[in-house]
């Protein structure tokens, strides 16, 4: 345990998150390594980006224990701010502002220099492609670049972590492709990334993958593995198998 | 952390300056106000019916009635006969008062339709002032000579005005400030802010400080639509009402912040703002019933009012010269305000989602 606790970026035990009487999360534990693409499939309201918020220190658990980056997700949630990038499910950069000014503004509340900014903007425009549209309107531009200029600005500080929650809802399939060839390459500069997902082919791209309906983790494993466990060809069988298990 | 604060404020300042119909709208909107509130509020009166019954008709009474003429205040209707029955006149509404000249000597008799009080101590006060004007001959009878200090015309735009602009700039100051943080709550952006280590003063500062320049400029252009427009005098020193006008900008903005950081949707922040400045501040700050005489209980909370300072401030300046000696009581208080909403805003801004 405490080889894989170093090993491990983020580690939750028994998490829970109640409101009111609904149990949103139901004490669910695991643990992410450095690197690892690590997905979480759900239907909508499984708990998903209930986790994921209690991760980032937007939200406060009811209970369980856990560090993300090293930093307790109960008392150090302040600091763990600094050190992971978030993109939520709702596309929420500004609108008005052009792309360069959005990643300025990110740059910037994250207290980096305007020249840190633009030194490490380059490096990310690069790899994201964006250079060619950072003078325009950000409401200009189609969904999918949306969702790259949001990943951009959520990677402008260098986190080691990043949480993206549905990433590609409302993206073209073609642009959910060269997503997830961002997030593979994310994942070979050494990057962790936490992803939710809905669509059962990019569950089948996660290193490792958990199952989650009403609040608890149903299966978490390699997809390859699942399969073989449920004895199907894809995900979307091992998906409908699990659930039939449970109930 | 000063970068943090520096880009809110680059971000802000670059939200309200791509927005053009907003942006007119918050600068063409206290011109209107401005206009519309200052032609209608005006106590000034003119065109009062008198009759004028007037049994002496000697050279003097004749005098008396053309004088009542040469003033916008009456419009005379000579009864030479006399009038048989006052009050049928008032309660047909042909004359708000009647003034009787007596056939020999002795007092004449003015009588005045009181169902507006405030209307008839304007024409008590002011066919007494005619009377002894006209009539100084008359063996002393009225030798009432009042003297009236810093509004000697008694217009009533040098008394609204300010007022005018002590209202608007609250309401418009507020109003700026009332959906910048749930507009972000509502566009979603909020949470993008609350995952990053931006603290609530880099956010709340960051989001004032631009919109300052906004309020002041406003407030320039009453001021000056003000001095233009109704010929409001500037009796001190017009720097020192910048000053001013500056603190009071701030308390409108901190709190229409305070608000935005409690409310759930603009629609509700907006509300609040409007029924929190516009109704206190034209019933209890002084802006038309003056504070002395409320009953008790709106004294103390003409107190919290932050127009009932800041109309002490401005019409302390523009009509009677005062100095910041003068002020330094209701100028303390409004920069005790600035810093209470402000410090309320950020311990009000809440870092986690609920």
């Amino acid at each position: 345990m405490e080889a894989k606790l170093r090993d491990s970026i983020v580690e939750v035990r028994e998490l829970t998150k109640c409101f009111g009487d609904f149990t949103a999360v139901d004490r669910v534990s695991f643990s992410v390594g450095r690197g690892e693409i690590f997905g979480f499939l759900g239907a909508n309201g499984a708990g998903k980006t209930t986790t994921i918020r209690m991760l980032c220190g937007l939200l406060a658990p009811s209970g369980g224990e856990g560090a993300v980056a090293g930093y307790d997700i109960n008392r150090e949630y302040g600091k763990i701010k600094g050190r992971i990038g978030y993109m939520s499910q709702k596309f929420s950069l500004y609108n008005d502002l052009t792309v360069k000014e959005n990643i300025q503004f990110y740059g910037g509340i994250y207290g980096l220099s305007p020249r840190e900014t633009e030194e490490r903007s380059a490096e990310l425009f690069g790899i994201i492609g964006l250079e060619d549209l950072k003078d325009k309107l950000t409401a200009s531009l189609p969904m999918g670049w949306k969702q790259r200029l949001a990943l951009c600005a959520s990677l402008i500080h260098d986190p080691a972590i990043i949480f993206l929650d549905e990433p590609t809802s409302g993206v073209d399939p073609l642009s959910r492709r060269n997503f997830w060839k961002l997030i593979y390459r994310l994942s070979d500069m050494g990057k962790t990334v936490f992803v939710t997902t809905h669509y059962m082919d990019e569950a089948e791209y996660c290193h490792r993958l958990s199952i989650m309906k009403n609040g608890r983790i149903l299966e978490m494993s390699r997809p390859h593995d699942l399969k073989v466990k449920y004895a199907v060809e894809s995900m979307q069988e091992v998906f409908l198998a699990s659930l039939k298990e449970q109930s | 952390m000063k970068k943090s604060l520096g880009a809110v404020f680059r971000k802000e300042l670059i939200h309200i300056l791509r927005d053009k119909q907003s942006l007119f709208m918050v600068l063409s909107m206290p011109l209107l106000m401005l206009l519309l509130y200052g032609y209608a509020i005006n106590l000034d009166m003119r065109g009062i019916e008198i009759v004028v019954s007037d049994r002496s008709l000697s050279p003097e009474s004749r005098e008396l009635i053309r004088h009542l003429e040469a003033t916008e205040f009456f419009h005379v209707t000579v009864a030479p006969g006399g009038v048989s029955d006052v009050g049928d006149l008032f309660r047909s509404r042909k004359a708000q008062c009647v003034l009787e000249i007596p056939p020999e000597e002795g007092p004449l008799l003015l009588a005045i339709d009181a169902s507006d009080p405030n209307s008839a101590s304007f024409i008590q006060n002011y066919v007494t002032r005619v009377v002894s004007l006209s009539a100084g001959a008359r063996a002393g009878l009225f030798t009432l000579e009042p003297r009236i200090f810093y509004n000697p015309d008694m217009r009533s735009a040098p008394f609204f005005v300010p007022g005018l602009i002590a209202l608007i700039l609250l309401l418009i100051c507020a109003l700026l400030t009332s959906i910048a943080i749930v507009r972000e709550k509502e566009t979603g952006s909020m949470e993008q802010l609350l995952v990053s280590p931006v603290k609530p003063h880099q956010i709340i500062l960051g989001k004032v400080l631009p919109y300052t320049f906004l309020g002041f400029f406003d407030g320039l252009v009453i001021l000056g639509a003000g001095r233009l427009l109704f010929r409001v005098p500037v009796e001190g020193s017009l720097l020192l009402v910048m000053a001013m006008m500056l603190i009071y900008v701030v308390t409108g903005l901190s709190l229409g912040m305070l608000v935005s950081t409690m409310a759930g949707t603009q629609a509700v922040a907006m509300l609040v703002t409007v029924s929190l400045t516009v109704l206190p501040s034209m019933l209890m700050s002084g802006f038309i019933f003056p504070v002395f005489s409320m009953p008790p209980v709106f004294q103390l909370v003409s107190r919290i009012i932050p127009a009932t300072y800041f109309l002490e401030i401005i019409r302390g300046i523009l009509l009677k010269g005062n100095s910041l000696a003068d002020l330094l009581r209701p100028a303390g208080t409004l920069l005790g305000l600035d810093a209470l909403l402000i410090l309320l805003s950020i311990r009000a801004f809440r870092i986690r989602l609920e």
